[in-house]
């Protein structure tokens, strides 16, 4: 679920309202996204994906925890915008789906991809 | 209120509603797509990624891919079907690489690798191309009825305009449901938004359902967490709480032992064979897989880490809105079904297992569906949006006693789910639990349909509410009817296969719910 929305990171460019498809994010005041209907998140990592400045994260837990990550630790280990770096979105990298060759699941198929 | 006339109206922005869009307006139709969420994210293509049946045109393989699957399916699909879904399959491929320009990886020799489809890219492209093609796109717009004509055809839908809190309506020639199928809020990875809204719709339009016995998909998961991707967990050994080998079990042929075990216990599970090339692999080809591990800091190849089995009813299931026509015409004027919305038996009978039929048949669905539409509503000759249209919806937005004396919709989406997500009542299904799991059911929905009614965006919920229900109530019935086990409808009181119920089951109604065999039984070379 939605943990973090990093204050210090947002350029309030809109991005994830725009693309979270349950839509759980309304515009705040100052402009920076506010979790008006987090029960809705669908630990899809979308939002993720699509932040051009790595300032929002996502627990794989589909339940909010206690207490928010704390950012600081989030941010100095990579988590921060590591599924975005995974999939090569952003400037200068490669798309993860050019390098997306999975094993074989089984000797008659071939390589899975995907 | 925004108030659109379109010739093809398309619901539902996944990779099905995505094409139909592009191959209508491809034939001259001016197109609007609506979206509950938005056209890139939306359903559980994009956040995921996909196998997809893409078999070269060399006979000897195109016959062993549709033979493959034809035991495990129980043999109700369809060569026909299954030949032109490879066709289409393999040129819209085509199209992604050379038109949408997607970066498949490539061979040693070069050659581009076009097996599957990473989530997030394939759908951030189909926008891209979507918006090329003069479609308007409607994002966090919700449908929530279909319109009719005098004549009963379907003459365009309304809905919810999440942002803007407004109602829109488009008047259309013809409709395209691509809505997906249905999850049951089970938080299954991009599923959320797949409540089954497009079968209440047809079917209150007065379409056919089918296959909806077939509903029981249930996909492998670490513990608490939505990231449902299985086919990884065939490197993997399942674990008794004391570390002894769960014996049995396994991601294919073994869920259900999974399933019946978590009933009792937690299950464990290492991945645990797979050589370090594999590990490597994997992790190229499925990043989310990893981000559950990642991010809680276990190592799945030598950690034990706890599993859940989430529910994916007709997502991965095989049932859905029932296909009248080659162009993916329902039995209803107007109406067009594509990707999960449609029952999926045409090409893979009671069984999917995994990602790659389903999104052979969203882009070839989607297609013909649109191709379809479009050609329907080019015969109107231009009456589209001048014909007088009325509302055809009814649970959970007109109800029969209006007094708002009845269960809100959380209150009917919690009762849906304790039917139809216990392992004991959906996957492992016996009649004795079924029977009563249907009358429950039932009960609910004339509760429901007589009081459940909200406004803006909690009128959605409770359409969507509405939809699960009935869904809940088709699966059943069907299921009690297919008194066999064939596909992935397992009845432990019924085990075998009978050879007296080779057919595909055709269901519908709403306030009473019907079924019978589809006549003719399909053709089936064996």
């Amino acid at each position: 679920m939605i943990e973090i929305v990093s204050r210090e990171r947002c350029i309030a460019c809109d991005k994830c309202i725009e693309v979270c498809p349950t839509n759980v994010f309304d515009r705040g005041a100052d402009g920076i996204p506010v979790l008006t209907r987090r029960d809705d998140c669908q630990t899809c990592f979308m939002c993720e994906a699509y932040c051009p400045v790595d300032a929002l994260f996502v627990d794989p837990r589909s339940h909010p925890l206690p207490a928010p990550p704390d950012e600081r630790a989030l941010a100095r280990d990579g988590s921060l915008g590591a599924y975005r770096r995974q999939i090569g979105w952003g400037r200068g990298r490669t798309p993860g789906a050019k390098l997306a060759v999975g094993p074989a699941l089984d000797r008659s198929t071939g390589p899975l991809t995907s | 209120m925004t108030d659109l006339t379109a010739d093809v109206f398309v619901a539902g922005g996944g990779p099905a509603g995505a094409w139909a869009a592009i191959k209508a307006a491809e034939a001259g139709a001016s197109v609007v797509l609506a979206d509950k969420g938005y056209l890139g994210t939306s359903g559980a293509t994009a956040s995921g990624g996909t196998g997809v049946w893409y078999v070269e045109p060399d006979p000897a393989a195109r016959e062993a891919a549709m033979a493959s699957r034809e035991s495990l399916g129980g043999h109700l699909a369809d060569r026909d079907w299954m030949a032109r879904v490879l066709d289409q399959t393999y040129a819209n491929m085509r199209e992604i690489a050379e038109i949408s320009r997607y970066p498949f990886p490539e061979d040693a020799d070069g050659r581009q690798i076009r097996r599957g489809l990473q989530g997030p890219e394939y759908m951030r492209r189909m926008r891209v191309r979507v918006r090329r093609s003069g479609v308007r796109i409607l994002d966090h717009s919700p449908v929530t009825e279909l319109l009719a004509d005098a004549s009963g055809a379907v003459a365009g839908a309304a809905g919810h305009r999440l942002r803007a809190d407004e109602p829109f309506r488009v008047r259309a020639g013809a409709v395209v449901l691509a809505t997906g199928g249905c999850a049951f809020l089970s938080k299954a990875l991009g599923c959320d938004v797949n409540t089954g809204d497009g079968a209440l719709f047809a079917a209150e339009a007065g379409a056919e359902l089918s296959g909806m016995e077939f509903s029981n998909a249930y996909a492998i998961a670490p513990a608490f967490t939505s990231v449902t991707k299985t086919a990884f967990y065939s490197f993997a050994t399942f674990y008794h709480q004391d570390g002894s080998v769960l014996e049995g079990a396994g991601s294919r042929r073994g869920r259900s032992v999974i399933a019946r075990t978590l009933l009792r216990e937690p299950v464990l599970c290492r991945i645990d064979r797979a050589t370090e090339d594999e590990r490597r692999a994997m992790r190229l080809a499925q990043p989310n897989f990893f981000l559950p591990f990642d991010r809680q800091g276990i190592d799945p190849f030598r950690d034990l880490f706890p599993v859940t089995l989430l529910a994916e009813g007709t997502v991965r299931g095989t049932g859905g809105i029932r296909i009248a026509g080659n162009d993916c015409s329902t039995s209803v004027p107007g109406l067009f079904a594509a990707g999960d919305a449609a029952t999926r038996e045409l090409i893979c009978g009671g069984f999917t297992g995994g990602g790659s039929h389903n999104s052979a048949w969203a882009m070839s669905s989607g297609t013909w569906a649109g191709q379809g539409a479009a050609r329907y509503a080019a015969g109107l000759g231009g009456r589209a949006g001048t014909r007088t249209v009325r509302a055809l919806g009814e649970a959970g937005i007109r109800p029969s006693r209006a007094d708002g004396s009845g269960p809100g919709h959380r209150e009917v989406v919690a009762a849906v789910q304790a039917q139809v997500l216990p392992y004991d009542k959906n996957y492992l299904r016996h009649g004795d639990r079924l029977a009563p799991a249907l009358d429950v059911l039932d009960a609910a929905w004339r509760d429901l349909r007589a009081t459940l009614r909200a406004d803006g965006a909690d009128g959605v919920r409770a359409r969507s509410a509405a939809a699960m229900a009935a869904h809940a109530r088709w699966m059943y019935r069907a299921a009690l009817a297919r008194t066999e086990t064939r596909g992935m409808h397992k009845r432990e009181d019924r085990p075998g296969q009978d050879p007296a119920q080779h057919h595909r089951l055709v269901t519908g109604g709403l306030d009473e719910v019907w079924n019978r065999p589809e006549t003719p039984v399909p053709a089936v070379a064996s």
